[in-house]
């Protein structure tokens, strides 16, 4: 496939700019790929923002700062501490408050000259298509995978090219979807990771700034769309390596049979998201499978007791430097398979981990695998600080 | 042929934390074979209990996805590079 030229640009505003702009943008109007002509089709765009967070902080600080004369940003979580080592919109002052708010607030102190639009909701089935009809382009800067196959097909169904930008540890993706003729999500990956099988909490974790690069790159790509110029990330996944400080680029096809942008289109509405990536079975799976539960309030009254328990930390070296309960023993959840005879099945074993879903995978494989005396601690280290002991650091 | 693989960041912890790996192999489907009979931890994340390649799992050889080439019997030249792409969406630990 080509590489795609030309874009559809938007169409530049039938106005002038005034001389506030002029000043604020003359860095773009000296510039022969932009000028006046490409300020006001700056101007006249109407992007939206999914998501507010990592990803989303330098995407709405540049788009801010370039003149994208109307920006949507739609998030309904609140600022947490520990978002403030890489969502830069963010300042300490602003943790507890709602994301949209403290980015409006931000974006609009570095431009008063845009409209901001927010969107304090969950992005559903139900409200998604509504809410991208007026917009051009959409800019996926989400956290999971029901949401980003939503904001595929929402993009395929109304036309609008989707922005794509994703993370995980020291890697990045990005890519246009749904330009012109182009590929969409589904046609790079038709299914999303069961629940469970894509790497655990524990190799999770981010270096803040590489969301900072990733959503810079979506900022590049829009304002290049918006202007028309260079060549847009359609038809190429752009792969970027922070530890190697390696960008690579794969090719992108369309999937001819493709279910949603394909020659014989099946998915013509909305879904089920959730249950399409698996999260729904898993709800419902944790309640009727059989994981014996123990709070932390009732394990700490039975090792006051005397009660004879082994407890089984399976989180990380680092995690379990962080803090621990006392008397634990650390077989990181990897392990547990290789290292399973260095348990007593003749024992309690009460495994643990952060918040306790890693340590009910370890339950199921040690009862798999014959163990019977059984107890997960029902909301890890978590629960463990809020409820026995707060000089154990939450993290 | 001497191929490079491209380890993701999500499957490093399986391949003894390298980034890239070199096998002979002639097609697409031997290297992912050496891989993972060389890294047993890697192969089910590779591939589904019925020994297919997992759909979420993307597999090119230098910039094309083999699905548009003859999928796990693309033949390999030296100097080729194997990169394992993982669909990944960061953030939220579920």
């Amino acid at each position: 496939m080509p590489i795609v030229t030309g874009t559809p640009a938007i169409p530049g505003a039938a106005r002038k700019l005034s001389r506030e702009e002029i000043q604020r943008y003359s860095r773009h109007l000296i510039m022969p790929e932009v000028g006046m002509d490409g300020q006001l089709k700056l101007a006249a765009a109407k992007v939206l923002m999914i998501g507010a967070g990592g990803l989303g902080a330098p995407l709405g600080l540049y788009l801010a700062a370039a003149g994208v004369g109307k920006l949507g940003i739609v998030d309904f979580d609140v600022v947490d501490y520990t978002n403030l080592q890489r969502q830069i919109t963010f300042s300490t002052s602003d943790v507890g408050r709602p994301k949209i708010q403290a980015a409006k607030e931000r974006l609009a102190g570095i431009n008063p000259l845009i409209q901001i639009e927010t969107y304090e909701t969950r992005l559903t089935s139900a409200n998604a298509l509504d809410l991208f009809r007026p917009y051009d382009i959409i800019v996926d800067g989400t956290d999971n995978f029901p949401t980003r196959y939503l904001v595929n097909d929402a993009c395929v169904l109304l036309g609008k090219p989707n922005v794509y930008g994703s993370i995980f540890r020291f890697e990045g993706q990005t890519t246009v979807f749904n330009y012109p003729g182009g590929p969409c999500y589904r046609c790079l990956y038709p299914e999303p990771p069961p629940p469970g099988l894509v790497p655990s909490c524990a190799e999770g974790g981010v270096l803040g700034v590489l969301p900072g690069i990733v959503g810079s790159l979506q900022a590049m790509e829009t304002i290049k769309l918006i202007l028309g110029i260079g060549q847009p990330l359609a038809g190429r996944l752009l792969l970027f390596d922070a530890l190697g400080m390696r960008f690579r680029e794969l090719r992108l096809r369309k999937n001819p049979a493709c279910p949603i942008c394909g020659e014989h289109r099946t998915i013509n509405e909305l879904i089920d998201y959730e249950e399409f990536c698996g999260i729904r079975g898993e709800e419902t799976e944790a309640v009727t499978t059989g994981i014996p539960e123990i709070t932390a309030r009732d394990l700490k009254a039975r090792l006051d007791r005397g009660d004879d328990l082994y407890i089984l930390d399976v989180r990380e070296p680092h995690e379990y430097q962080i803090g621990k309960i006392d008397g634990s023993h650390l077989i990181p959840l990897g392990d547990v398979p290789r290292r399973v005879n260095e348990l007593d099945s003749s024992r309690e074993i009460v495994a643990m981990c952060r918040s306790g879903k890693r340590s009910a995978d370890a339950i199921r494989f040690l009862q798999q695998a014959g163990f019977r005396k059984l107890w997960n601690l029902k909301g890890g280290i978590l629960a463990w600080s809020d409820d026995v002991d707060p000089s154990v650091p939450k993290y | 042929m001497a191929v490079k693989l491209e380890i993701p960041t999500a499957l490093r912890a399986f391949a003894n934390k390298q980034s890239s790996v070199e096998f002979d192999a002639a097609t697409v489907g031997e290297a992912l074979k050496r891989l993972t009979s060389t890294y047993a931890d890697l192969a089910k994340h590779l591939y589904t209990d019925d020994g297919r390649i997992r759909s979420f799992v993307n597999i090119y050889v230098n910039d094309e996805d083999i699905r548009y080439l003859q999928k796990e019997n693309t033949p390999i030249k030296d100097g080729d590079t194997i990169s394992i792409v993982p669909s990944i969406a960061g953030g939220r630990s579920r």
